[in-house]
């Protein structure tokens, strides 16, 4: 057995970074998420990495990108406001293919709406908050010790695909205390060093679909730019280049979606209602399928892990043998929308709350009372 | 004349977009336009070698080069 | 004969900007100033925003990074940080570097980390069409400006020095052995430079303002340049609408990345 820590949520983040090779943090504070950039300026020196407060969020996600480019693995956290902020440089992170992690301890919004108060009102921002069609990857834990393993996997997978990843978390889990096992063996995914040169390197030459980019200063010298690009990495905008791209962008998610999804299961098989909830307040989802299920009720709990890629076929299967789906979440009903291109409308009963604060398992199994 | 250096003046078609600076700046008039205002070597016995236009090319159009 | 081939990706030339365009004038001059550095050219890391001018990057043969408009100090920054041993050198325009970009500009001043700036004035927002930028002169014509520009402009110098930057210059395209000169002072300093060189954009500032030809605009702007010591003697009027030439600030302040190190060194020491 490893070793047990009480660690708060965001300390979690932290850690867990710095155990997947966290090299460079810039950031600039926003509550509910500060003690991420906190704990990244009390470690990261320690352990040969640097620590750079930003003079706002587009400065801080600018700079992870470039010393991602430069060959560290490099992180930015944030909250509602800030990952507005940050929209125009993740779409950069993704149109040059950039591993990074940016996290996003979602709080009351729009606007400077709710500091201290969970929401999951980013859901559909993680998806569609940069401009022009594009894969997103984003996970979203629901627990502190989940925290810790799912930031890991969160730089494994930027780095393996070479695509920024969105952390989300929310108010609650970010501020919350719990014991976090800190395993011994834990696999690390590093980037591959590029190192030959047969003829002129090309940087966007690729891989199973994931271009091959060195990192800056290591012998091999390139172009990277925002422009829609070729292989050589410089800019070509001609239709047949932006399609082709476009395509392999969006296969290069889809070809390995069995590796980016993650779901939990928990409850009641082929249950009669299927509660689907992500985050802190599936949690409270769970605690109500636990309660209906003692009174004899067939209910069960689907919890994205991943939620873009959304998990989307397992959902579906799940879906057609039930007779109700309610989709619990601190919105207006963004997972709803999602699960709505699926589930058909007499099925499909959305649970949203707006008051900066969890549905409670009193208020779900109420709702699923409702409509038994 | 004994010890005077001579320069070849070499222009590159390709890139030159007839901006007319090298040879506005060129202080002999050693080089001058053609009929589309490229540039063109007027007198190179004239270039004096101070490299005027080279600096002025914005286009790697035109480089001198010391011969003698 | 300077051999510019060696610096260049031949295969990108011609490059995009106009006829006569004072870009490639500076983009010139850089690399002669980058030359007699004699570094190697993968440790020269060249990062630039959005515009006309900072379609610089993509012809230098050094690691190159194009950028988001306004935003190429901070990646540059995050380079910086991760990897402090690469050369890097900033190109940026008015409208990337003082308008959207002020904020990233002042910050990386303020902090010496060592940058080289490389700032192209032309006065206009180039690659949009013309439209006002911070340092469009009061009086002028500009797209977004059709019955004369109001807005007092940037002294860049000044801000800066104001911000902190401890190496300041500014040249211009009519004196190009001069801006070489200051860029090369500029790139061996181990802080924050920043060199403003004053360029024509006579396609979308100088046609809407009588100026129709390169040279005329650099004429323009010859005429209307002074050198730093010979303003000092000028009443402050007739310094009005000047450019001012000449290094400002040439001192040694620790640098960012170098001090932060220092300090993780004593912790590690337990100093701290
Ligand atoms: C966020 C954003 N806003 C606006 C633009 C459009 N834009 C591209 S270049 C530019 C102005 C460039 O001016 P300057 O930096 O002075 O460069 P120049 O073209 O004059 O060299 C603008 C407004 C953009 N690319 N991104
Ligand atoms: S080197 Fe001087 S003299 Fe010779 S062609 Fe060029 S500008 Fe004229
Ligand atoms: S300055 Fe260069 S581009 Fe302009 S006319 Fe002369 S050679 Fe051609
Ligand atoms: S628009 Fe102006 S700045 Fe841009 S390339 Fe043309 S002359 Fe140069
Ligand atoms: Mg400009």
């Amino acid at each position: 057995m490893g070793e047990i820590k009480f660690l708060q949520g965001n300390e979690a983040c932290a850690l867990g970074a710095m155990r997947a090779g966290l090299r460079f943090f810039g950031g600039y504070p926003i509550t509910p998420s500060s003690e991420i950039a906190e704990q990244c300026a009390r470690l990261l020196p320690c352990s040969g990495g640097r620590f750079i407060q930003m003079e706002d969020e587009i400065a801080s996600i600018a700079s992870i990108i470039g010393a991602s480019l430069a060959g560290s693995k490099s992180m930015t956290a944030t909250s509602g406001p800030g990952f507005s902020l940050m929209q125009e440089a993740l779409g950069y992170g993704i149109m040059a293919e950039i591993p990074f992690v940016v996290v996003n301890v979602m709080r009351g919004g729009p606007s400077t709406g709710h500091p201290t108060g969970p929401s999951q009102g980013d859901i559909m921002q993680a998806r569609w908050g940069t401009h022009g069609d594009h894969p997103v990857i984003a996970l979203y834990p629901e627990s502190v010790p989940e925290t810790y393993y799912e930031i890991i996997r969160a730089f494994n997978l930027a780095e393996r695909f070479r695509q920024p990843v969105i952390f989300l978390m929310d108010e609650i889990l970010g501020k919350m205390n719990e014991s976090v096992e800190i395993k011994d063996d834990i696999s690390v995914f590093e980037r591959e060093k590029i190192q030959s040169r047969d003829g002129r390197y090309r940087p966007y030459a690729m891989k199973d679909d994931i271009p091959l980019t060195a990192n800056y200063g290591e012998g091999l010298r390139f172009h990277v730019t925002g422009l829609f690009h070729d292989e050589t990495g410089f800019p070509d905008v001609s239709g047949e280049n932006i399609q082709k791209n476009m395509d392999r962008m969006y296969r290069k998610i889809e070809n390995n979606i069995e590796e980016l999804q993650k779901w939990e299961e928990s409850g009641a098989d082929n249950p009669e209602i299927l509660l689907v909830s992500a985050g802190t307040q599936a949690r409270s989802a769970k605690m109500a399928c636990q309660e209906l299920n003692s009174r004899g009720i067939s209910a069960a709990v689907f919890r994205p892990v991943t939620v873009w890629p959304f998990p989307e076929k397992r959902l579906s299967a799940l879906a057609a043998r039930s007779k109700k789906v309610l989709v619990v979440e601190m919105n207006k009903g963004q997972l709803a929308d999602e699960c709505r291109k699926f589930i058909s409308d007499e099925k499909l009963i959305p649970v949203n709350q707006l008051n900066s604060e969890m549905i409670s398992p009193d208020e779900i199994i109420r709702q699923v009372e409702g409509v038994l | 004349m004994a010890g005077k250096k001579e320069f070849l003046i070499k222009i590159n078609l390709d890139f030159c977009k007839a901006c007319g600076l090298c040879y506005s700046y060129c202080p002999t008039k050693a080089i001058g336009p053609d009929k589309e205002f490229r540039a063109s070597v007027v007198d190179a016995d004239k270039c004096i070698g101070c490299l005027q236009c080279e600096n002025y090319c914005p286009d790697f159009a035109i480089e001198i080069e010391e011969i003698k | 004969m300077f051999d510019y081939a060696e610096y260049l990706r031949l295969d990108k030339l011609p490059h995009i900007w106009c006829y006569g365009c004072g870009n490639g004038i500076i983009l010139k001059g850089a690399i002669r100033a980058i030359d007699k550095m004699g570094w190697e050219k993968d440790s020269v890391m060249a990062v630039s925003g959005i515009g006309c001018s900072s379609r610089a990057t993509g012809y230098l043969d050094f690691n190159s990074l194009h950028t988001l408009h306004g935003r190429a100090i901070p990646f540059a920054t995050g380079i910086k940080m991760a990897k402090p041993e690469l050369n890097v050198i900033v190109f940026t325009g008015d409208g990337d570097a003082t308008a959207i970009g002020g904020n990233h500009f002042i910050h990386a001043a303020r902090r010496n980390i060592n940058l080289t700036v490389i700032l192209f004035n032309n006065n206009i927002y180039g690659m949009t069409g013309g439209q006002y930028s911070p340092t469009t002169p009061k009086g002028y014509f500009a797209s977004t400006a059709p019955y004369g520009h109001i807005d007092p402009s940037f002294d860049i110098v000044e801000l800066a020095l104001g911000a902190g930057a401890t190496f300041v210059a500014r040249s211009t395209v009519a004196n190009p052995r001069e801006m070489e000169k200051v860029i090369h002072e500029g790139l061996k300093n181990k802080g924050f430079s920043l060199i403003e060189v004053v360029s024509n954009c006579h396609e979308r500032f100088g046609k809407r303002n009588k100026m129709k030809s390169p040279y005329e605009m650099i004429e323009w702007i010859r005429s209307r340049s002074v050198s730093k010591v010979k303003a000092e003697s000028m009443e402050a009027e007739e310094r009005e609408g000047k450019i001012i030439t000449g290094i400002f600030r040439q001192e040694t302040r620790p640098e960012y990345v170098e001090t932060y190190d220092e300090l993780v060194l004593k912790k590690a020491r337990g100093g701290i």
